[in-house]
């Protein structure tokens, strides 16, 4: 394992070189990723490592791609998709226009997933999903709606525990071991690079979903970032976290009402 | 190695396991009425879809109070916290409990060898890794970091387990300081950081 000291001296270096700042990261994941990428590009001595990144833009930016965890699917944790689709866009769906932001989204999977919940609630025609990401190499997987066959089982699954009940092929065509997603879904997705770490609040939003992002984010930025999503939240809107994430440490919760045993709030004042 | 040496200055036990593993927990906890300060952290295999069954399963089973895992939650003396499914469970400096999606290891995710390192990286000699039943490798490069970083390891003894493959391969690898069967591994955990003998 890497030293501690070893990576202090790379974050200071990254933000230094490429102005990206880790530090308020998670230690333990951080170490975790900068170890793992260390030893799978088969460098033996760090001060190689660091002058790889220093020198090397494109090796940074291959570093920072590995490093930030990009694991996601479609309807993950399909309760939580149930209640969406049961309470929360029913009352969305008496205003005029939805707007809903997925910040940390990734490859897209759960955006996708969204859209279908709102097509199926006739609502669709009527929303705009932002879907933002610091990854840029993620945003261009997410906007081709293009995700690989062998996960389809598993999100068809989830698809129908979270209450759908249409065949799921009718959403995507397979072709060549992947499965292309309708254009239709994908009209009203917006996707842009947005780093939560510096940047602000862009729009007011009725529902803003960050699932399994704060996780790598220390308390401090977690409550950067909770305020943040409370900037960007209309009164009586939603905002929706990871099943293991809460904003008791990050903000005043009588500010916020859960839904349920779900990690969903209502923005209340 | 199988001496009567009580431990002390522990802050924390971390136990793995996967198959098997759950029939010597739920023998070892309803016995453990009360421990002396330090944490019990469980890190079992589990199916991702599993959300809740295991907790509710040892919560019930268990005479320590359960805390449930969230991101960031303090990691305190004296209450049993479980890896939650679909997660990594990871340690910080802050002795608060972090979560990551990354993949899996060892086809596992929580990998019981993720939470080891990174518990060995915080707790050092004040960790006591134990290791139960199971038929994959995972643990044991975790029980290497916990020895390497001044912890105890103790493996279960593969003859009271029911899937002998994981502590096998924990002594194949390494010497841990105890081997005991499911009996003898409730009273290590009542012996730690006791003073009368």
């Amino acid at each position: 394992m890497i030293e501690d000291i070893e990576l202090e001296t790379l974050i200071n270096d990254v933000y230094e070189y490429y102005g990206f700042d880790f530090g308020s990261y998670s230690k333990a994941s951080l170490k975790r990723r900068v170890n793992r990428i260390f030893h799978l590009d088969g460098f033996t001595h760090f001060h190689d490592f660091l002058s790889k990144v220093r020198t090397d833009p494109e090796y940074y930016k291959k570093m920072v791609d590995e490093i930030t965890v990009n694991v996601t699917e479609m309807f993950r944790d399909p309760s939580f998709y149930m209640v969406l689709r049961k309470e929360i866009l029913p009352l969305l769906g008496t205003k005029p226009f939805i707007r809903i932001w997925h910040a940390g989204c990734s490859t897209g999977e759960e955006v996708y997933s969204m859209a279908i919940l709102l097509k199926e609630a006739g609502l669709l025609h009527k929303s705009i999903l932002y879907a933002t990401d610091v990854n840029a190499t993620v945003l261009e997987t997410a906007k081709k709606g293009i995700f690989p066959l062998r996960m389809i089982k598993d999100y068809a699954d989830n698809y129908r525990d979270s209450g759908g009940q249409q065949d799921f092929s009718n959403f995507y065509i397979a072709n060549y071991g992947f499965a292309k997603f309708n254009e239709d879904l994908a009209e009203k997705m917006v996707f842009s690079q947005h780093n939560l770490v510096s940047d602000n609040s862009f729009n007011e939003f009725d529902l803003i979903l960050c699932r399994n992002v704060l996780i790598y984010f220390d308390n401090k930025l977690q409550q950067r970032v909770i305020n943040l999503f409370d900037d960007s939240l209309a009164i009586l809107g939603f905002l929706a976290l990871g099943t293991k994430e809460t904003i008791k440490y990050s903000i005043s919760t009588s500010k916020y009402k859960q839904i349920e045993k779900e990690k969903i709030w209502r923005k209340i004042k | 190695m199988e001496e009567n040496k009580i431990i002390t200055g522990c802050k924390v036990i971390i136990i793995g396991g996967s198959a098997g593993s759950l029939y010597a927990l739920i023998q070892i906890l309803p016995e453990i009425v009360k421990v002396n300060s330090f944490a019990i952290v469980i890190v079992v295999h589990r199916k991702s879809s599993d959300e809740q069954t295991l907790e509710d399963l040892l919560t019930l089973k268990s005479k320590l109070e359960v805390k449930p895992v969230e991101d960031k939650v303090p990691l305190l003396p004296n209450y049993i916290y479980i890896a939650p499914s679909n997660y990594h469970l990871l340690f910080e400096k802050e002795e608060t409990l972090s979560l990551d999606t990354s993949e899996k290891i060892n086809y596992s995710r929580p990998s019981i060898d993720v939470s080891f390192e990174s518990a060995a990286e915080v707790y050092g000699s004040s960790l006591i890794g134990i290791l139960l039943s199971g038929s994959n490798k995972d643990g044991t490069l975790g029980l290497q970091a916990i020895q390497a970083a001044g912890g105890t390891v103790v493996v279960q003894n593969p003859l009271s387990a029911e899937m002998p493959f994981m502590p096998n391969n924990a002594i194949l690898n390494m010497t841990p300081d105890f081997i005991l069967n499911v009996q003898e591994i409730l009273e290590f955990i009542l012996s730690v950081n006791s003073t009368e003998i």
